[in-house]
């Protein structure tokens, strides 16, 4: 299971990467994609939404169930990663890489974890 | 408290994800995943654990008698060996389980029902048991594997006597031997594809999986859990109980109605069944042409108009689309009828498909 340390991590299992411009990306974890198992569709929001930190802005389907995906903050969605709508597996390829949206005029911040203490904490999920 | 099948330790060995099912802990996937393990049972095969289905042992001199009392099909003419599908209904109408009949011979038949209702059902056969019969739970002692796929059985004459294989769908061979082991070997299934379930004592059953999934390495062969068994059925549009059917709705809904023998002198259930005619609902399949998957219990719209619900719903792995079964208002029926689905207040399109989704080449 990798943890990139350059990565903030969210206790429902999405990432955070501070993009220094004042941008976020934001995903899921390794740890999330292969708890969901085979991802088959991927539902975003659009550009100039606003979204709510630990409120669900998306959602992944696998081929047993749904599941939320939630924002670690709030503020205004400035992309989207439309790649995942035709290739949703790519999630399960590349989580890290595999990014959901971007988030500008970002308001408030949950708190997150370091990769140290997200391993930690999926250690105890397991 | 859930039970673990004689293969549990198996399923943890192949890192199987362990999920409650039935009352009984069993692999939902191994680690090639839901998708690629669906695929192995259409292109080639793939190895299920079911050792949690229920089996009832039926003997007596009037055992074909309470059999045809019990259930809504009619078991009368079958042969030594022969299998038989059946809906065994209440006398509401409603469905207490569906189930396979095998006949060993005469007067000597196993009963094979859904794993969370084995207690029910065995409690509802002995409460409405007639004539003279024996009836025995045996679901305890034994183990069942179904081995799935277009090279089946090339699969399994490497390790069974190819003398010993029935050529028939819904045969049976009580005297089988496979890797040595005496076993049932039937060819049914629940994949929509040709195959196998195979009985055996449940000591038996870590032996047998070892040797097929040996025998099958290099066809490609892979273990599958209760998710690909789930989608693979669901393309096939095979029922599943609990879903298309339960104690309050019709086997017609779940498109029993054939199993249902309107010419038998009289069986549980059967007034309340043939007052269901014309039918007022029916089962339906729909392919998703939205975005977005619609699954069991979603509430369905011809523009306002609730016209029904869903029972099943996933991605085909197959068809690399989003396909559901539905029990709706008996006039919805022509494919091509386009209707919607409430999924978690987004409206989804879909369109009425003919059932069932797949059928495989002959």
């Amino acid at each position: 299971m990798n943890f990139p340390a350059e990565l903030k991590y969210s206790k429902s299992h999405e990432w955070v990467k501070d993009n220094g411009d004042g941008t976020y990306t934001i995903g899921i974890t390794d740890f999330a994609q292969d708890a969901l198992g085979d991802l088959v569709f991927a539902n975003l929001p659009e550009e100039g939404d606003a979204v709510t930190a630990e409120e669900a802005f998306g959602d992944v389907e696998s081929v047993k169930a749904v599941s939320d995906v939630m924002s670690p903050v709030s503020g205004e969605v400035v992309a989207i990663n439309e790649e995942l709508l035709d290739a949703p597996e790519s999630i399960n390829e590349d989580p890290y890489g595999a990014w959901f949206i971007k988030v500008a005029n970002v308001t408030e911040t949950e708190e997150l974890l370091d990769a140290a203490a997200y391993e930690a904490f999926c250690a105890t999920e397991a | 408290m859930e039970l673990k099948t004689p293969l549990y330790d198996t399923h943890v060995k192949y890192n199987g994800k362990i999920v409650p099912f039935g009352g009984f802990l069993l692999p939902v996937q191994y680690e090639a995943g839901v998708i690629k393990e669906h695929m192995a049972v259409r292109t080639a095969c793939g190895l299920f654990d079911v050792s949690h289905m229920g089996e009832v042992t039926v003997k007596g001199p009037d055992a074909l008698k309470c059999l045809n009392h019990l259930m809504t099909n009619d078991f009368t003419d079958m042969a030594d060996g022969d299998a038989r599908y059946s809906p065994m209904a209440n006398e509401k109408g409603g469905t207490v389980d569906d189930l396979i009949v095998y006949k060993k011979a005469d007067g000597d038949y196993l009963v094979v029902v859904n794993a969370a209702n084995t207690d029910k059902d065995f409690a509802w056969m002995c409460d409405h048991k007639v004539g003279d019969c024996e009836l025995e739970n045996i679901s305890a002692s034994m183990g069942q594997l179904a081995l799935q796929g277009p090279l089946a059985q090339k699969i399994l004459e490497k390790i069974a006597d190819p003398a010993d294989i029935p050529a028939g769908y819904y045969t049976a061979n009580f005297n089988g031997k496979v890797a040595g082991i005496d076993c049932i070997i039937s060819r049914t299934g629940y994949t929509g594809e040709d195959g196998f379930e195979l009985y055996m004592a449940a000591e038996d059953a870590v032996a047998m999986w070892e040797a097929l999934i040996e025998a099958g390495k290099e066809d490609g062969l892979l273990p599958c859990g209760l998710g690909a068994r789930d989608t693979l059925r669901l393309e096939a549009a095979m029922p599943l109980y609990g879903h298309e059917m339960n104690e309050e709705s019709s086997p017609r809904y779940a498109r029993l109605g054939v199993f249902i023998k309107k010419d038998k002198e009289e069986f549980v259930g059967k007034d309340a069944l043939m007052a269901q005619l014309p039918l007022q609902k029916r089962g339906i399949g729909l392919k998703v042409t939205g975005r977005g998957i619609i699954r069991e219990e979603c509430d369905l719209y011809d523009g306002d108009k609730l016209i029904g619900r869903t029972t099943s719903g996933t991605h085909s792995p197959y068809f690399k689309e989003a396909i559901a079964m539905a029990i709706v208002d008996a006039e919805y029926k022509e494919p091509g009828t386009k209707i919607y689905a409430d999924v978690r207040g987004r409206r989804i399109e879909a369109e009425i498909v003919k059932l069932p989704f797949y059928k495989r080449e002959k």
